[in-house]
């Protein structure tokens, strides 16, 4: 599905990313940990496509095709969805527009025929539901207003609308509250399916207790320092980050 | 100062010779004065320079260097179907005006209604003296500006909106003002006269339109006298072609607890002046002056608002958005006078512009003079690019490049059609406006 090799992402002539290597396969749900500024949002960016960074070395292939040489909304059309970690407002859009919109863009690039305000309505309000979303939200403005817990209970909503194949959540569990948190889990493990993959990008390991990795790598300074299976995580909660660092530094681990 | 270059002799013969043709409300002795009085305060003044405040930010050397004739007269040459797609279903009345002079047969007057008079300002001159001439030229100041002076010595006709005390018109009234430009440059210089009495509510769109492209020069006066307790909705259109001069001046006066809002969408016009002065005159008026304008290549479009607190414990309210391209021009000039008695007023100015090239340029200047003391006044303006966090979420999620920024620029200049009442009118702008935006989007699908 996804494979990074050797990815070094400079941002303001500063080397964020140094040298990352990784690789999901569909089915499979791949955690990414790291403290501050290791370069996870980093990560997450390029592979949405945001233009402001600057890719110089290395090369990265999604289902076969070089993402790097997407526009965002050719990887969006390709199947790649990343949650934001801080999802922007938009006033004066209301959400159904905007999700019409967005899911007609990338039925229109598959040739599949555009969906009309009577199919997709029935179609949104059953995924509203799965989010415990009130119906309202409709016709509010995208995150207009919203609570920083609504704003990334949107984002997983727009995910199950989309449908991606590679789902990338960006520090979602951030600012939620114990609640929220287990209604964005369900949401993403309802979308887990053997021919989708889902990257989890987290700073905290209690997101993993409700959507459980099969694998958890640990990026320090710029690449991963160290993988391993959901017990990593745990380990990392009682150890803290300190603890890779340092092994990190005396010996890199390729993966 | 006028310099030479102005072609002031020109309109000293276009005076002379229209007083001689004489249509018939020019023998109209009170009228003729103020017509007399108001050219020769025009030939004191002339154009506006940009050494005058004002027009600091306006050179209107391109009009006033220029011989603009007024019509000839006969057929107007218009045909009911070229106003088809100017017809709206559930109209009060539509009153259609071709370079300025009244179409009777392209209009549709009002039916039932007892009382409301919506029709030719010139016909009303001659029929019903009584109202008009209290209020005619007793507010748009034609001796201290000078495209107000022009228009009254030159206007030929106008609309006449009489709305009897108590009367709620659920309909609106829509004015349509058709340029048909000629190959010499033509002038027209529509003058309307809007009058609502105690307690009336109606809604009034101005919508100025070419049917063919050429050079022009409009120039137009709207007095609006709303009385105590009304409730009045003005809308103003402007889509001529883009070589037409616009120069528009909407007054109005304000009674005791009147609503007002005033709403002007722009679009179209080589260089356009765009004067809102309401004077709130009476106690606890209200009024909301809500405006967009979408230009580009080399289109000028200079916003100047005078909100005029004369009376206390009123409330006004200016949004002002702009979208620029190319190589436009924009300006916002936000004055908020306060008068020494009109204590506890509450007065706010905001005004957002998007600029969609290097090359475009926008002006923006508040400006409050505040006599009295126990007052509430603020102002901001914000000039920026299209938001390249939101672009980048748009895209994010499929849309591409063109799609993202259409939508944005629609969300954009839906903040002033949010401003509008919901109904026939705000949705029709809603079309206008879509057409109109650099990357055209599906209007249907956008709420």
């Amino acid at each position: 599905m996804l494979e990074i090799k050797n990815l070094h992402v400079k941002v303001e002539n500063h080397e964020i990313l140094k040298g990352v290597n990784l690789k999901v396969n569909a089915g499979e749900v791949h955690s990414i940990m790291g403290p501050n500024g290791s370069g996870k949002s980093t990560l997450a960016q390029v592979l949405a496509r945001r233009e402001t960074f600057q890719v110089t070395q290395g090369e990265v292939l999604f289902n076969g095709k070089d993402l790097l040489a997407m526009k965002p909304e050719e990887a969006a059309c390709q199947g790649l969805f990343m949650a934001f970690q801080y999802p922007v407002e938009i006033s004066g859009i209301s959400n159904a527009y905007f999700l019409r919109a967005a899911l007609n863009a990338i039925r229109k690039y598959r040739g599949q025929e555009e969906m009309d305000a009577m199919d997709f309505l029935p179609f949104y309000k059953e995924k509203m539901k799965l989010l415990e979303v009130d119906e309202r939200f409709m016709t509010r403005s995208v995150n207009e207003g919203s609570s920083g817990g609504e704003k990334k209970r949107n984002e997983i909503l727009q995910m199950a609308l989309l449908e991606p194949k590679l789902a990338i959540l960006d520090e979602t569990d951030s600012g939620l509250d114990i609640d929220a948190l287990k209604i964005v889990a369900n949401g993403v493990n309802a979308m887990r399916s053997p021919d989708r993959a889902t990257i989890v990008v987290t700073h905290y390991q209690r997101l993993l207790n409700y959507i459980v990795p099969d694998f958890v790598h640990v990026l320090v300074d710029g690449r991963i320092a160290k993988s391993g299976g959901k017990e990593l995580a745990l380990a990392l909660e009682e150890k803290g980050y300190a603890w890779v660092e340092a092994e990190g530094h005396t010996a890199p681990v390729a993966v | 100062m006028i310099t030479t270059t102005q072609q002031l002799p020109s309109y000293l013969q276009a005076f002379e010779h229209s007083q001689k043709q004489a249509p018939a409300h020019n023998q109209e002795a009170w009228l003729r004065d103020v017509r007399e009085d108001a050219f020769a305060r025009f030939c004191q003044l002339g154009f506006p320079t940009v050494h005058e405040e004002d027009w600091r930010f306006t050179n209107v050397a391109p009009i006033a260097q220029s011989t603009f004739q007024l019509p000839e007269r006969g057929f107007n040459g218009v045909a009911n179907h070229d106003v088809a797609p100017y017809r709206l279903a559930g109209l009060t009345a539509q009153l259609v005006f071709v370079n300025g002079r009244y179409a009777p047969g392209l209009s549709r007057l009002p039916l039932g209604h007892k009382g409301l008079k919506v029709a030719s300002l010139a016909e009303a001159i001659l029929k019903e003296r009584e109202k008009v001439e209290p209020h005619f030229a007793r507010y748009a100041d034609y001796r201290q500006e000078a495209f107000t002076a022009l228009n009254t010595a030159f206007f030929e006709d106008g609309a006449f909106v009489f709305i009897p005390r108590g009367m709620v018109l659920e309909e609106p009234i829509y004015l349509l003002y058709l340029n048909v430009s000629s190959e010499t440059p033509l002038m027209a210089h529509p003058r309307n006269l809007i009058v609502a009495e105690e307690d009336s509510q109606a809604t009034v769109l101005e919508d100025y339109v070419s049917l063919r492209p050429g050079v022009s020069f409009s120039s137009v006066v709207t007095e609006m006298v709303a009385g105590d307790h009304t409730v009045l909705h003005h809308y103003r259109i402007e889509r001529e072609d883009t070589q037409v001069f616009h120069v528009s001046t909407l007054r109005t006066q304000q009674g005791r607890s009147a609503s007002v809002s005033s709403h002007s969408v722009l679009l179209g016009g080589a260089l356009v002046r765009n004067n809102v002065h309401p004077v709130l005159a009476g106690e606890g008026g209200e009024c909301l002056i809500n405006g967009l304008f979408i230009v580009n290549d080399r289109q000028h479009m200079d916003n100047y608002m005078k909100v005029e607190h004369a009376s206390a414990r009123c409330e006004s309210r200016q949004f002002y958005n702009g979208i620029l391209d190319g190589k436009s021009r924009g300006v916002f000039h936000g004055r908020i006078i306060v008068h020494k008695d009109a204590q506890k007023t509450d007065a706010k100015q905001t005004n957002r512009n998007l600029l969609l090239s290097d090359e475009a340029q926008m002006d923006t200047k508040p400006q409050l003079e505040i006599h009295a003391d126990d007052v509430k006044c603020t102002h901001g303006a914000t000039i920026g690019q299209i938001d390249e966090e939101a672009f980048f979420y748009l895209r994010s999620r499929g849309l591409n490049e063109a799609s993202a920024r259409g939508l944005l620029l629609f969300a954009f200049a839906s903040e002033c059609l949010e401003r509008m009442k919901p109904g026939s009118i705000r949705s029709y702008l809603e079309r206008i406006i879509t057409q109109a935006l650099p990357q055209a989007i599906h209007p249907e699908a956008v709420r």
